[in-house]
């Protein structure tokens, strides 16, 4: 789904990602572990162009969106992407947040229509702004049934305790219908009892059979739901293999020393 | 003549002589122009402002960064009577065109506050946390759109009291317009004063006439600063 080549990235004279390679396919469970510094956070927010590369290229789809020419907007509407600091939109509530972007293509794909409809005989059907907007609303509100949320529907993201925006922002990401989801270290600012919520809420993703791209410090994670572990480390990837091979035989000499620190 | 004298004296003008005309036209004008000014500054600063925070790698924002800085440079450098000056006497006549001073006025305060504006309005949306944008893009948002539903939003709650300054700035900077002939409150009073050769009592009201408006916008700034901070409170 994703192909990675050959990707490189410098920040001025600084290269951090000296050239990554790897493929993730559809359903995988991919969980970057990696000392800090190490370029692991970069090489994930170089997945959906966050982070324009340097080199290299991202074929997201049989499409390389590291192309500055191609529309990345199109293809980030394929990519979600969850944050460590959530980066919910504080302007608006936790159902807008939700519904904005979904609302926003559909208007976008429903102007297009139209125009088509004028100039073509074959006519393609135009949806109205309200049943557009009642559909979205619709789909997010069961977002929110599946999170339990429902009830926080019309509050302001500044009421809800971390993990509770945290959840927020993992379905706002699926409102898309994303082909892959990236977590950059979505557990790293939560408060320890919050941790288990989200975890619990990205296994459950992982089990219905999304794909993910997980950068976290949660070694249990990528043990459990993880169906494979890359290490990476001074910009390439060091290591990576199936959890259990992983953890239980490293044959990395720094991957050893980082397990070592980590795993107590 | 003791201050009752003077005080009558004007009263017969302003009343008797139809003065309040004028000075219903003035004040008429000088909101006109304030208004209209911040408007158009609001859309001109809110531009240059997107312009200046957009990423420089390729050439366009670049060259249009740089237009921007110009623009910013010469209508903060030079004061705002030379630009009337320069517009309505030097610029639109050579460009053949023959507006009403009142127009002019409000063209030239537009243009000058965006300049302000603009600034005002970079620092309101370097302001919002970038993790903003960043949500924003994530979900497929284009640059602009990212700008208009989530950013400038926050960013104007973040400024208002600086633009509500801003406005107080312009309604009196409004009393520079007679230089162009146009009517606003100074030249109301003025007026006043020359037909009874006493300016004591007609200035002194047209100062409290400004601190009276000047009050108003204060209150209004505080209620919409209220209203847009909903979205803070913890209910």
């Amino acid at each position: 789904m994703i192909d990675v080549v050959d990707l490189k990235k410098s920040f001025g004279k600084n290269e951090v990602l000296k050239g990554i390679d790897i493929k993730i396919n559809k359903g995988e469970v991919v969980v970057v572990i990696g000392p800090s510094g190490s370029g692991k956070s970069t090489f994930l927010r170089c997945l959906n162009c966050m982070e324009d590369p340097t080199g290299g290229q991202i074929i997201f789809n049989g499409v390389d969106i590291a192309d500055p020419k191609v529309d990345i907007n199109i293809h980030r509407r394929r990519i979600g992407m969850v944050f460590q600091h959530f980066n919910l939109f504080n302007n608006k509530t936790v159902i807008q947040n939700i519904m904005l972007s979904p609302v926003l293509c559909a208007k976008s794909d429903r102007r297009k229509a139209i125009i088509h409809n004028l100039f073509s005989k074959e006519k393609l059907p135009v949806k109205s702004v309200n049943e557009i907007k009642k559909a979205e609303r619709e789909n997010a509100m069961k977002l929110l049934e599946r999170i339990g949320l429902e009830e926080k529907a019309d509050v302001y993201p500044s009421t809800l305790s971390g993990g509770q925006k945290q959840r927020v922002a993992i379905v706002r990401s699926l409102a898309m219908n994303p082909d892959v989801i990236l977590f950059d270290e979505p557990t790293s600012a939560l408060d320890p009892e919050m941790v288990g919520e989200v975890l619990e809420l990205m296994k459950e993703l992982a089990q219905a059979g999304m794909t993910m791209v997980v950068v976290t410090h949660e070694m249990g994670f990528a043990k459990e739901v993880g169906t494979r572990v890359v290490f990476i480390d001074e910009g390439v990837i060091k290591e990576e293999n199936n959890p259990k091979e992983f953890f239980a035989n490293p044959q990395n000499p720094r991957l050893k020393e980082f397990l070592s620190k980590v795993l107590i | 003549m003791n201050f009752e004298a003077k005080i009558n004296k004007f009263l017969e003008i302003l009343i008797d002589y139809k003065g309040y005309v004028k000075v219903i036209e003035g004040l008429e004008n000088t909101l006109k122009i304030a208004i209209l000014g911040l408007l158009i500054g609001i859309v001109i600063g809110t531009l240059i402002a997107t312009v200046r925070v957009i990423p420089k790698y390729k050439r366009l924002p670049r060259i249009l960064n740089s237009i921007c800085t110009f623009y910013v440079g010469f209508f903060r450098g030079t004061p705002m009577v030379v630009q009337l000056l320069l517009f309505y006497y030097v610029a639109l006549p050579l460009m053949g065109f023959n507006l009403p001073s009142v127009s002019v006025a409000i063209a030239v305060f537009g243009l000058n506050s965006g300049a302000y504006i603009s600034e005002i309005m970079r620092s309101g949306i370097q302001s919002v946390d970038y993790g903003q944008t960043e949500g924003g893009r994530s979900v497929g948002l284009s640059f602009s759109t990212t700008m208009m539903k989530i950013v400038i939003p926050q960013a104007v709650k973040n400024i208002l009291p600086t633009l509500g300054n801003e406005f107080i700035v312009l309604i009196k900077e409004t009393s520079i317009v007679s230089f162009i002939g146009a009517a606003d409150l100074y030249v109301a009073f003025n007026s006043i004063g020359t037909n009874s050769y006493e300016f004591m009592v007609p200035y002194l009201a047209m100062a409290i006439i400004y601190i009276v408006i000047v009050c108003i916008i204060t209150v209004l700034i505080k209620l919409m600063e209220r209203s847009l901070n909903k979205s803070d409170r913890r209910s």
